[in-house]
């Protein structure tokens, strides 16, 4: 953490997005975070994702649980709407939020203690309700909060910062969400803003959970030789499976791929999202094939990071449960509550 | 682009833009700093080093520095760093156990000035602690130069002049008033070890029009000429209704001395628009505020005296140009007036100096000096000040007297005069602990202070009144916090770094980027903020350990607010306080010992 906030500089000019917001109007409150740990960086990433795509700050739901990760959204969007629910929680209140207003952009900021020990029976019927949010695991291996002992994502063989090396297999959640169903699966990397910051685009324009597994060094606890999980270790074992490149619906398209084997998929509002495998003939629309990349891997040591897999035809949390179209707070209230002679009328239809 | 050398004393200086921009290279943000603390001796102490006069400067000091300031660029307005440095001289104690003692055995070399003004007092402080007998020769009765006798009194008060001078004579300088030089040759008989000649630019330029020279033309004055004469007493009054011909920073000290002699209707006349005049803005405002008129595109014809007595002047009215090169005359009119006063610039004169005696001259009719030594073609005859290059300020003067004292050391000492000592500076970090630091690094959002003058109607009641009364306490607290303390420089050590991005993401002005090397025009295009002044340096490391990437810093916006190395969680950047050493003659040792190890060896003045 610092010990003065970052001040607002008056004359700089800074570029403004199509609402005429600066990416100072993005930001939070003063990071109370380790200096240097990867979760400011996430931070950073969301920041740039929201002002790029010019999505009015009071349109946006962030929520959260416990942990290091949980703290984060206060760091940023201060005029969002912000919910910190109870640990390994934070999946099960958006699912509520979202059922009663489904106009807002949800963004759920959890750990690998809050989503992958307490909260992963959660996180499994989320994913399998494809409640629509961006799903953000800051997925370090350590809990942090309680000094740094290996969470579940922990690889065999990675060691404690005293040298102690884990030996219980570790929950990866890109082959959790393959396993269960997930409609959008992304890897990525804290001190990767290129990679990061179209996924998270990408992840706010999908009609579904779009789950991320960004992996964030713990500068305090897990970012020694011998983790698996260090800044060191993420730029010596990062293999880019696929490189994105997020175009939102009404702009020109951006060349920054090279087209020559770059495909398209149009998103559920319209936006375009193009991908480039990096070794020619990933396909991340084949989910057996995805597993089997990711798991080969694995096996020889190394991180698949980029969109891993996506499905775009897949119906959402409201369209599986035939809701209403619009926020409940926009339905009458009459229809809402229609009056007990409507609902002996429907009693009497089951008798 | 190659990793930047950071150990070249001159890379840090340049980011300090008041001090790289001020001639003397006073030490502004350290001067603020004692100034914030209280500490007024100090800040009056560490300026005197430097710039020898800081209670005048902080009143009259032409400031280099504030077009320079990085805040203007942050802003919009600069600190008020002038201002301030008047309130260490205002808030001053006793300072005379302070002042470099004077050594009783004296080194037998005798050096002469000529004239007494800021460049020759200079060279008086400078020489005087080493043991020197310095022989002063002025033209008045009072010392001062131009300093006296063109300041009026309104803008620079006699005793803060005379504190200031006495503080060198009182060093044992043997001054001779009332003794002008008529001789060059004649002093040069008298055998002393080096001459230095600070003399200024003494001559009015005069304007040859029409009726200039008919009967009644001592009511036209030329400007410096009475300026003096008004300081010396000799003039105390001036007609109603007085034209000043020209736009300098005399014109405005003309305009406004008429103001208090009696003028009541004055009219300053200009030939070309606003934004071409050489005078400050600040003194056109002051000029304006007491009911001078500006009066733009008017070119002098000639003077109108009737029956042996000026009555007005005529000019022809001017229609410019886009970039006012070339005009069209609209109209011609008589403007009448009792009094003019030309203050169309002044110019160097040496008619003492004998054209036999082998001194070259050169364009202007100006002897050559060399720019380094300030040595003219007669070994042992030094110049500085106006009479070294024509005319500039007292700044300037002060830095000439400076360089032309080392000089005359080497040169009395036998020595050779153009190995100049080396420039040195010293890095040292203000870390206190976690987040703590010897400098208040949060940003203060607060606006330029005015200057509070004293009122309209009591101001004209006598000339020696002081029309600016200086920061108040409030005042003061709230300027010296607006400096962004330049000089506390962020030092990055790239085998620490774990490219985090920490230190990108807080920085609240995103002048730092991690990228590729390339060259400096690519670098510049990867830049996390657009580059917009290509005058300020790019901060370059070297390859990052992890990915060979370079870690970049535009150095033209950063407020040095410290955040990027509160966030670094390596310590791999540092704020560190950055000591400009200058090298003056009593630091002569310099002239001989080799250089420390943490500076790299750069000439002055390179």
């Amino acid at each position: 953490m610092t010990s003065i906030a970052k001040p607002i500089i008056p004359l700089v000019a800074l570029p403004k997005n199509e609402i005429g917001l600066t990416i100072r109007d993005y930001e939070g409150a003063v990071s109370t975070l380790c200096a240097g740990c990867g979760h400011d960086s996430v931070t950073a990433a969301i920041t740039h994702a929201f002002w790029e795509l010019s999505t009015p700050p009071h349109s946006i739901a962030k929520l959260s649980g416990i942990g290091c990760s949980s703290k984060t959204p206060t760091y940023f969007v201060r005029g969002a709407h912000g919910f910190n629910s109870a640990h390994g929680r934070m999946v099960t209140i958006a699912t509520g939020a979202n059922a009663a207003n489904r106009e807002l952009t949800y963004i759920g900021i959890s750990g690998d203690g809050d989503s992958l020990s307490i909260g992963i029976g959660h996180l499994a019927h989320a994913i399998r309700r494809n409640v629509n949010m961006v799903y953000v695991i800051e997925n370090n291996g350590v809990y942090g909060l309680t000094k740094g002992q290996f969470s579940a994502s922990a690889d065999i063989g990675s060691r404690l910062k005293k040298g102690e090396p884990n030996a219980i297999a570790p929950i990866d959640p890109v082959l959790l969400g393959l396993s269960m169903g997930a409609t959008f699966l992304a890897r990525s990397f804290s001190g990767d803003k290129a990679q990061l910051v179209p996924i998270l685009k990408a992840a706010a324009a999908h009609n579904g959970l779009a789950l991320i597994d960004v992996i964030s060094p713990c500068v305090t606890f897990n970012d020694h030789e011998g983790s698996t999980k260090s800044y060191r270790f993420m730029r010596e074992h990062e293999v880019k499976e696929i490189e994105t490149d997020f175009v939102p619906i009404r702009k020109e398209i951006h060349k920054s791929l090279d087209e020559n084997d770059a495909t398209e998929i149009t998103m559920h509002d319209g936006s375009v999202v193009r991908f480039r495998s990096v070794p020619t003939g990933y396909d991340p629309y084949d989910r057996q094939k995805v597993e089997e990349y990711i798991r080969e891997r694995r096996s020889r040591g190394e991180i698949a990071t980029g969109l891993l897999y996506v499905d775009e035809s897949s119906l959402d949390v409201h369209e599986l449960n035939n809701t209403p179209d619009h926020a409940l707070n926009t339905v009458p209230y009459s229809k809402l509550c229609p009056g007990s002679a409507e609902l002996a009328k429907m009693q009497a239809s089951f008798r | 682009m190659e990793p930047t050398n950071d150990r070249d004393p001159n890379y840090f200086h340049k980011v300090v833009d008041c001090q790289w921009a001020c001639p003397a290279h006073t030490d502004v943000p350290g001067y603020i700093r004692l100034i914030a603390q209280g500490r007024f001796d100090d800040a009056y102490m560490l300026n005197r080093e430097s710039n020898v006069f800081p209670g005048v400067l902080g009143r009259t000091c032409d400031r280099p520095c504030e077009p320079a300031c990085r805040r203007g660029r942050v802003d919009g307005s600069p600190v008020a760093i002038c201002r301030l440095k008047r309130v260490a001289a205002d808030l001053k104690g006793e300072i005379g156990d302070r002042i470099t003692p004077i050594p009783t055995e004296k080194n037998g070399k005798r050096v002469a000035c000529i004239g007494a003004g800021p460049s020759a007092l200079t060279v008086a402080n400078d020489l005087m602690p080493l043991g020197y007998d310095v022989v002063m020769f002025e033209q008045f009765a009072k010392p001062g130069g131009l300093m006296r006798s063109n300041i009026p009194e309104f803008r620079l008060p006699a005793h803060v002049l005379d504190d200031e001078t006495q503080i060198i004579l009182d060093m044992g300088v043997d001054i001779r008033y009332n003794s002008p030089i008529t001789s060059l040759r004649a002093l040069l008989e008298e055998k002393f070890d080096a001459i230095f000649v600070g003399v200024g630019a003494p001559r009015a330029k005069g304007l040859e029009l029409p009726g200039r020279h008919d009967e009644g033309d001592t009511n036209i004055h030329s400007g410096i000429d009475w300026l003096e004469s008004v300081a010396f007493g000799h003039v105390d009054s001036i007609g109603e209704r007085v034209l000043i011909i020209g736009v300098g920073n005399t014109a405005m000290d003309c305009c406004r001395s008429s103001r208090r002699l009696g003028g009541r209707n004055i009219k300053v006349m200009a030939r070309r628009p606003r934004e071409y005049f050489k005078a400050s803005p600040w003194e056109l405002e002051d000029a304006e505020e007491e009911g001078v008129e500006i009066v733009v595109n008017h070119a002098p014809k000639r003077f109108v005296l009737e029956n042996g007595k000026l009555v007005g002047m005529e000019f022809d009215v001017l229609e410019w140009d886009e970039g006012a090169q070339h005009s069209t005359v609209l109209d011609t009119v008589i403007v009448p007036c009792d009094d003019v006063i030309l203050a169309i610039g002044q110019e160097n004169a040496f008619p003492w100096i004998e054209r036999d005696l082998g001194m070259e001259f050169g364009e202007w009719d100006m002897p050559v000096v060399d720019e380094v030594t300030f040595q003219s073609t007669i070994p042992g005859v030094f110049f500085g000040g106006d009479a070294a290059f024509g005319p500039k300020n007292i700044i300037w003067a002060v830095a000439h007297g400076h360089q032309a004292a080392l000089s005359m050391h080497a040169h009395c000492m036998g020595n050779s005069i153009t190995d100049r000592p080396v420039l040195e500076m010293a890095l040292s970090s203000t870390k206190m602990g976690m987040n703590e630091w010897s400098y208040h690094n949060d940003y203060n959002p607060s606006s330029r202070q005015k200057m509070t003058h004293i009122e309209l109607s009591k101001r004209f009641e006598s000339l020696e009144l002081e029309v600016e009364l200086g920061f108040n306490a409030e005042q003061t607290a709230r300027e010296v916090q607006r400096c962004l303390n330049c000089d506390v420089q962020t030092t990055f050590k790239a085998p620490l770094c774990i490219e985090c991005d920490a230190c990108i993401d807080i920085c609240p002005v995103q002048c730092l980027t991690i990228t590729e090397n390339g060259d400096e025009e690519q670098l510049r295009e990867r830049l996390s903020a657009p580059t917009v002044n290509l005058k300020q340096s790019l901060y370059v490391s070297a390859g990052l350990p992890q990915t060979g990437r370079v870690m970049v810093k535009d150095e033209n916006v950063c407020v040095h607010c410290g955040l990027c190395a509160e966030r670094c969680p390596t310590a791999a950047w540092d704020m560190e306080e950055f000591e400009l050493k200058i090298p003056y003659a009593k630091d002569s040792g310099l002239l001989t010992i080799p250089v420390r190890r943490a500076s790299t060896k750069i000439e002055v003045g390179s």
